[in-house]
């Protein structure tokens, strides 16, 4: 590895262009330091977002050499190829605030719209539901659950970018999870949310979302498990 | 693509698989021996299976031709809403009343 990096970094809005900074090479160095390194030293106005800085919050997804990831995940040494250039970009299919920062509000406006929110029922329950962790609804559902909502498989997904109103993976796999909540009363009115034009069934099976989950979640697989219900309901006649 | 397209699109696209085999292997061998047309229509007339068969495989192409390109130009063009759904109606009536036409033609007594 050379003693400096080349950074490109976005600056601005939609209309903006790269800014490049040399930033010197340091020991596992990630992503996140570098733009830190940045805006600390050599432009204050840099605009970007982090909290955590160890993978738990998900707010530092950022598009890295042309890929989403979660920059405070990222070594640098890992995703410039024994080069020295690394180029920054807000993640994709999100309106850019400013520089590396993206507005999330319709991504989180579509997890309501998938109905991705447990419905108790309208009656207080009497005692704590059992819910086997070997069951098979309990093994889905686990299977989605661990879902940060960073936006990285939103960004990737090629369908979103060609349709703003589809609900996304993250939607999905996040109502995919209720579908499978054993206490959940509302499943007819979540099957009918995410089985519009804009929902599961616009999905291409292109597996970016899977490819580039950082926490290995397979969004692909519970979209799958939605149309698969989609489908039940039809033949069963309750669509 | 709603619940109810997504579901016909996928069982017609079960019997198109088998039927457009079966279809192609059948072309294909009875011209090897080279028969004419007329040969062709001498044997098929009347011919109450093929009938049947055909009548299924245009019924599930006019079910399954209009939904993909539904999809097609949801997806690519900015053609959306009701004027779109009807015109896909009219083109599966349309392949539907030409391929029921061609096989009265054609298995017809």
């Amino acid at each position: 590895m050379t003693e400096t990096l080349n950074v490109e970094i976005w600056r601005g809005d939609e209309k903006g262009q790269f800014q490049s900074f040399a930033i010197p090479t340091r020991p596992h160095q990630t992503v996140l330091d570098v733009v830190t390194e940045v805006q600390r030293e050599h432009d204050a106005t840099l605009s970007y977002r982090f909290a955590c800085r160890v993978g738990m919050c998900g707010s530092c997804a950022m598009v890295v050499n042309g890929r989403p990831r979660w920059t405070c995940r990222t070594r640098v040494n890992a995703v410039i190829g024994g080069g020295n250039h690394l180029r920054l970009e807000p993640l994709r299919n999100f309106t850019i605030v400013k520089d590396l920062a993206v507005e999330m509000t319709q991504f989180f406006d579509k997890w309501k719209e998938a109905h991705g929110y447990f419905e108790p029922g309208p009656h207080e329950k009497s005692d704590f539901a059992v819910v086997s962790p070997q069951s098979r609804e309990r093994q889905a559902a686990d299977a989605g659950i661990e879902c940060i909502g960073c936006g990285v498989c939103y960004s990737a997904c090629d369908v979103v970018g060609w349709n703003k109103d589809y609900l996304g993976p993250a939607a999905l796999n996040r109502a995919w999870t209720l579908m499978n909540d054993v206490r959940d009363f509302d499943q007819a009115a979540r099957l009918d949310a995410v089985s519009g034009d804009d929902g599961c069934q616009a999905c291409h099976t292109h597996m970016s979302c899977t490819t580039f989950c950082p926490k290995a979640i397979a969004p692909t697989y519970s979209i799958a498990g939605l149309k698969r219900a989609a489908v039940i309901g039809v033949l069963r006649g309750a669509r | 693509m709603n619940a109810r397209f997504f579901a016909a699109q996928r069982i017609t696209a079960f019997v198109l698989a088998f039927a457009v085999v079966i279809h192609l292997t059948t072309i294909i061998y009875a011209v090897r021996g080279g028969l004419t047309a007329a040969d062709i229509l001498a044997r098929t007339h009347g011919n109450t299976g093929l009938a049947l068969f055909y009548g299924v495989f245009v019924i599930a192409v006019a079910i399954h031709a209009p939904i993909g390109l539904r999809n097609v130009l949801r997806e690519w063009s900015a053609w959306h809403g009701r004027t779109l759904d009807t015109s896909l109606a009219f083109l599966a009536l349309l392949l539907l009343v030409l391929g029921l036409r061609a096989v009265t033609a054609v298995f017809g007594s």
